[in-house]
């Protein structure tokens, strides 16, 4: 697949060739199974959460048949039930975060200028959990099993009286083990940019995106929990009989419903946030300047990672608490705003101020922002308490959050997969094809979730099979459906680019944008170590500036080639002073082993083998521990006497 | 260092520093540290819930006749896991300075205070097994659930430091210059050390405030 290779004048031939041979992958079985490199398992974040994608899409297709015309019976209730539980937690869990950690294993390392992430063995890790949680979950809807109370799983209709079967049972395991995997990654992400920039790369020079992905790191480390919590109780309650959500033994129904919404509102940020991210990445290159007030949106993207732990009421203004509690969550959730709208005003200010290079990347930038502010502003008004309760659990709902999901996330993501498609495949994409795409998924999108503003306010809630024909919601129910195929037709043209590029795409250089973060220093697709030289890093947008670029040339020192094993640079956490070189580790199979013990355990507790959950409890404890037992003795450290 | 510089450079690079200079936190401190961090989220979202689930219930806490719970029990168990953090310190120290013998005997010491928590954590769980369970309320519930959780993490702990003794056994595995692992298995086990107190305020005495 490699096409072309950046000269680097830097590192001499031997370097290179020492570089190839401690950090290349002869390419077997094995091989495959053991690889630590962050781009391969960013590449498998990739299309396994697209291919996840495709299932939901293809759920939410049989959805809008299904709805097209007054009381269809392309499905059952029962069937209903489980395919918009599924569309949502396959959209929300297994595609929109995977999605944009597979972006950030790709391109973290690539835009700090280091070889690898902080913990390659724990990033593959956190793939092998990410990819069994997917199907592990996936695989119950054959069966008729899958979850079929929506994505947020309320109790006391999730419980086991009023909901018995696997369903609900696949729900809470499924979620904790998938949680694994993003608390992994989440932490990986973080001790990345703290400790692994390239020299230089102080605070003030990190790229938005690496920010944007740190912030999330933190939000998923405070947030997750919760979501665990409850899941774990729900599974107690349900399996073996403890009283956490029954009100009868003392529990609380709402108990759920606040440790849902204080994972689930960070949760929004967390997909869109990373998104975001890309918007501040993609801008540079096709406005031909750096993003306007960096600082500003730095502090946005902050602020917006704290204040969205202190809105998750605003999901609950129906549920009858104290009105003094809904006067504190409606401004909470009337202050976020602010930092939000920072962020798109500097971004129109970027583009107003820039010389615009229409591309299929920026034209899905500028389908974000009109996408995102309609998004927005529905936003808004479900921050008044009163209006909310108008149309809560309304279609009005379901138009704002694919608004906000696919214009805050769907978008950006197209828009970052046209974008570095040239470096994560070596090949350019096809442009008029690309544009088709666009305006079909644009149009569609509209076209489907616009008139769901207008039958929601009529009345029509969300959840329900069918519904009758005298209310009148049946022609602009039509129209949706339409535009929901218009939707598919747009995607299905994304996927086949993809493929064309692939197949068929003209080799891509290794800077097709003229862009301004690091990753475009690498060759398109980057060699296993990166960077032959580590560089020197001295502004923001490092590949718009010489002396970062002379760094790598002709007189770069050997602690920045470090070619005499695996390793890559430890820098300071503020400044990024070079601190040493670190051995990084080998590819190895022990990830995948732990991942599928833990794939048979949470399958025996599903079906209450307790005895096979045991011996797989055991056999996640041995390899962790063989994981980390430590490589053979310092030599320095055999000479002191104990 | 200017990065195109010539002997100077080489001689000041990182690689000829790391030796000679105290170098910032590794990897591991902060992965170990972000881990607790989020592990301590998930305690907090556990007593949450148990002050949530108290204050909706009403007045009479604990419920149906259970009683205040005893507390010299609980108190002779944070007399024997709160110091177990002490022979950790001294470990860890002794180990920087290349001493495995501090190393062993250290860690000998807590897995010993660790084995009696939770010995006696099962005593108290046999006694009240017969009054009350998991399933009779919400009390017992929460009960079992945070005490089972917190135990569950000791014996979490115990595992590491007893995996961390089993490789000191091998001559070299650790020493004055890789005692990293010691390190973050400290940090973890410091963690439910504090974690404790929480529980026991929360669980033991907040019921007779």
């Amino acid at each position: 697949m490699s096409t072309t290779t950046t000269p680097s004048p830097g590192a001499s031939r031997e370097d290179l060739a020492r570089l190839a041979e401690h950090w290349g992958e002869r390419p077997s079985l094995r091989a495959w199974f053991a690889t630590v490199d962050h781009k391969r398992i960013g590449r498998r974040y990739l299309v396994t959460a697209g291919f996840f994608f495709v299932l939901a899409g293809l759920n939410a297709l049989v959805m809008r048949t299904q709805l097209a015309r007054p009381e269809a019976g392309v499905v059952s209730p029962q069937e209903y039930n489980q395919l918009f539980s599924m569309h949502g937690i396959a959209m929300i869990f297994l595609f929109a975060t995977p999605m944009l950690f597979g972006f950030g294993n790709f391109l973290v390392p690539l835009m700090i200028g280091s070889r690898d992430m902080a913990f390659p063995r724990l990033n593959a890790f956190g793939y092998w959990v990410f990819l069994f949680a997917g199907l592990f979950m996936w695989a119950s809807l054959p069966f008729g099993a899958a979850p079929n109370n929506g994505w947020f799983a309320y109790v006391p209709l999730s419980g086991e009286q009023n909901n018995p079967g696997l369903h609900m049972d696949v729900y809470a395991l499924g979620l904790l083990f998938l949680g694994i995997s993003t608390t992994a990654a989440a932490i990986n992400f973080i001790v990345t940019a703290l400790k692994l920039r390239a020299p230089g790369m102080s605070l003030n020079r990190v790229p938005l995106f690496v920010w944007a992905i740190v912030a999330t790191a933190f939000m998923v480390i405070f947030a997750l929990p919760a979501l665990n919590l409850d899941n774990a109780m729900l599974f107690l309650d349900r399996r073996f009989g403890t009283h956490f959500f029954d009100p009868a033994a003392g529990g609380n129904v709402l108990l759920w419903q606040h440790l849902f919404w204080i994972f689930g509102h960070p949760d929004v940020y967390i997909i869109v946030m990373p998104a975001l991210g890309i918007v501040s990445a993609v801008l540079p290159a096709f406005t031909r300047r750096g993003v306007v007030g960096y600082p500003l949106i730095v502090l946005s993207i902050v602020a917006i990672a704290i204040i969205s732990f202190g809105v998750w009421v605003h999901h609950m203004f129906a549920t009858g608490l104290p009105q003094l509690s809904y006067s504190f969550f409606s401004a909470a959730s009337t202050v976020i705003t602010i930092p939000s709208g920072l962020q798109i005003f500097a971004w129109l200010a970027t583009m107003l101020l820039g010389r615009l290079v229409i591309r299929v990347p920026l034209l899905f930038v500028i389908g974000f922002v009109v996408t995102f502010v309609l998004g927005g502003f529905t936003g808004v008004m479900f921050a008044l308490t009163a209006f909310d309760q108008q149309v809560t659990d309304s279609y009005f709902v379901v138009a704002h959050f694919h608004y906000v999901l696919i214009g805050g996330a769907v978008f950006p993501m197209l828009a970052g997969i046209y974008y570095w498609l040239p470096k994560i495949t070596g090949r350019m994409y096809h442009e008029r094809l690309g544009r088709w795409a666009f305006w079909l998924v644009f149009a569609g999108m509209h076209v489907t979730f616009f008139p769901m503003h207008l039958y929601g306010l009529f009345g029509m809630p969300r959840r329900v099979y069918t519904y009758r024909s005298e209310p009148g919601w049946a022609g602009w129910n039509l129209v949706s459906t339409v535009g929901s195929y218009l939707l598919a037709v747009g995607l299905l043209l994304v996927l086949v680019g993809v493929v064309h590029a692939v197949r068929r795409g003209r080799p891509a250089p290794a800077d097709p944008w003229d862009g301004d973060s690091l990753e475009w220093s690498t060759a398109s697709p980057p060699e296993p170590h990166n960077f032959p030289v580590l560089p020197r890093v001295h502004s923001l947008h490092p590949m718009w500036d010489e002396r970062t670029a002379e760094s790598v040339g002709p007189g770069a020192t050997s602690d920045r080639i470090l070619s005499e094993g695996r390793h890559t640079l430890f820098t300071s956490e503020l400044d990024a002073h070079p601190e040493r070189a670190v051995q990084m580790p080998e590819p190895t199979l022990k990830p995948l082993v732990l991942a599928a013990a833990l794939l048979l355990f949470f399958t025996s507790m599903l079906f209450a083998w307790y005895p096979v959950a045991a011996v797989a409890a055991l056999t996640v404890a041995a390899t962790i521990a063989v994981w980390l037992w430590p490589p053979r003795p310092l030599e320095q450290d055999l000479k002191v006497v104990p | 260092m200017t990065g195109h510089g010539g002997v100077v450079a080489a001689a000041t690079g990182a690689e000829a520093l790391s030796t000679e200079l105290p170098v910032g936190r590794s990897t591991g401190w902060w992965g170990m540290v972000m881990f607790v961090a989020t592990e301590a989220t998930l305690f907090a979202c556990l007593l949450g819930s148990y002050f949530y689930l108290r204050f909706q219930y009403g007045p009479q806490w604990p419920p149906n006749g259970i009683g205040d719970p005893e507390l010299l029990k609980p108190l002779v168990m944070t007399a024997v896991l709160l110091p177990s953090s002490l022979p950790v310190v001294w470990a860890e120290h002794g180990i920087r300075q290349g001493q495995r013998w501090r190393l062993r005997c250290g860690l000998a010491a807590t897995m010993v205070l660790g084995a009696t928590f939770l010995a006696l954590q099962a005593t108290e769980y046999a006694e009240k097994l017969k009054h009350f369970t998991m399933t009779t309320d919400v009390y017992g519930s929460l009960f079992y659930l945070i005490t089972g959780f917190h135990g569950l993490h000791v014996l979490v702990g115990l595992t590491m430091i007893g995996w961390l003794l089993a490789t000191s056994l091998r001559g070299g595995s650790f020493g004055a210059h890789r005692h990293e692992r010691v390190r973050n298995a400290a940090i973890y086990w410091h963690f439910v050390d504090l974690v404790w107190i929480a529980i026991l305020f929360t669980i033991y005495l907040s019921p007779r405030l």
